[in-house]
């Protein structure tokens, strides 16, 4: 499928959500899912839930999970267009901003935008949690590992790779 | 790296922009390696950032996505990747309670508000995230605006 039709779909899409992707890669995650999954139904929940794991395993920006999607949906040529389309726009937008910012500097609005952004991000967090856990947490072994996972990170110190690496043996050895 | 190492920008100029691209939308590192590039060495700069910020692993992923459409199916894989995605959605959850927790103390209303209202419309109601956003963005700066 891999029509010009379908390529403009995800550069178009992509592209839009590049500029409202407000806290990074993981505050796009419930839009991609409710494009990908429930409006273009290109992936099943599971394999948004894998795509997504896979992305936080691969070194890089959480972000490269968009070239994942697109892999997915229309090989190399997807990944690169959804790739470019998510980097691009947002990427411009910095480089003019951030040109521009030397007359910024220290401004009021600067406070007012990052503080106005934090219930925003924390919101949009929460429903990446939300979304990426009803769509892994199939069973109660699985729900278990959220939750374990949650508890512990919350109260110490958790690297991401060693959560990772603990729920992949407890995949591997069937404990899942 | 950048600051100690390579002196390519002093620690306030990296804090500057650092927090310059928290606030811009886009992964933070992609505006980040941009803004740093163009201030390097202008658009080429940025370019020869994002090039090498995203090419490793966008050829990296692609990698993992092919071997993923034909290995996906596998009981083993899918458990792992199950795991994987569960604890990842764990850690979010996490990260959740400590960032409520500064902006639970500070008593006032609408920051809670806000929080919970965009994630009953984007993570519970699923509406699409730039009509969301282009709502309650706007409201949530407007009143942090006037409240200084």
């Amino acid at each position: 499928m891999k029509d010009g039709g379908t390529l403009l779909t995800l550069a178009s899409f992509f592209a839009v959500l590049s500029l409202f992707a407000i806290g990074g890669g993981n505050s796009a995650v419930p839009e991609m899912h409710r494009f990908s999954v429930d409006v273009q139904h290109w992936l099943t929940d599971r394999q948004f839930a894998d795509t997504f794991a896979l992305a936080q395993l691969t070194p890089g920006p959480n972000l490269i999970i968009v070239t994942l999607i697109g892999y997915h949906v229309a090989g190399v040529s997807g990944a690169l267009v959804t790739t470019l389309a998510m980097c691009g726009p947002s990427g411009l937008f910095a480089y003019f901003v951030g040109r521009a910012s030397d007359r910024f500097k220290g401004a009021h609005w600067h406070g007012a935008v990052s503080r106005g952004l934090v219930p925003v991000t924390l919101g949009l967090t929460a429903s990446s949690a939300i979304v990426i856990a009803t769509t892994s947490d199939y069973s109660w072994a699985a729900a278990a590992v959220t939750l374990g996972t949650a508890l512990t990170a919350y109260f110490m110190r958790v690297h991401p790779l060693w959560a990772f690496a603990v729920a992949a043996l407890l995949g591997l050895f069937g404990l899942i | 790296m950048m600051v100690e190492q390579r002196r390519w920008l002093t620690a306030e100029e990296f804090n500057e922009a650092y927090a310059l691209c928290a606030i811009l939308p886009g992964g933070n590192i992609l505006n980040f390696s941009v803004v740093f590039g163009s201030r390097i060495r202008g658009p080429a700069g940025a370019l020869v950032a994002i090039a090498g910020l995203m090419g490793p692993p966008l050829l990296l992923v692609m990698i993992v996505g092919a071997i993923y459409a034909h290995y996906g199916d596998l009981p083993v894989l899918r458990r792992m990747l199950t795991g994987v995605a569960s604890a990842a959605a764990g850690l979010m959850m996490a990260t959740v309670a400590k960032m409520m927790l500064p902006l639970f103390r500070n008593r006032a209303v609408i920051g809670p508000v806000i929080a919970v209202a965009t994630f009953v419309a984007i993570g519970l109601l699923q509406w699409p995230l730039p009509l969301v956003l282009a709502v309650i963005v706007p409201v949530s700066i407007g009143i942090a605006w006037v409240r200084v």
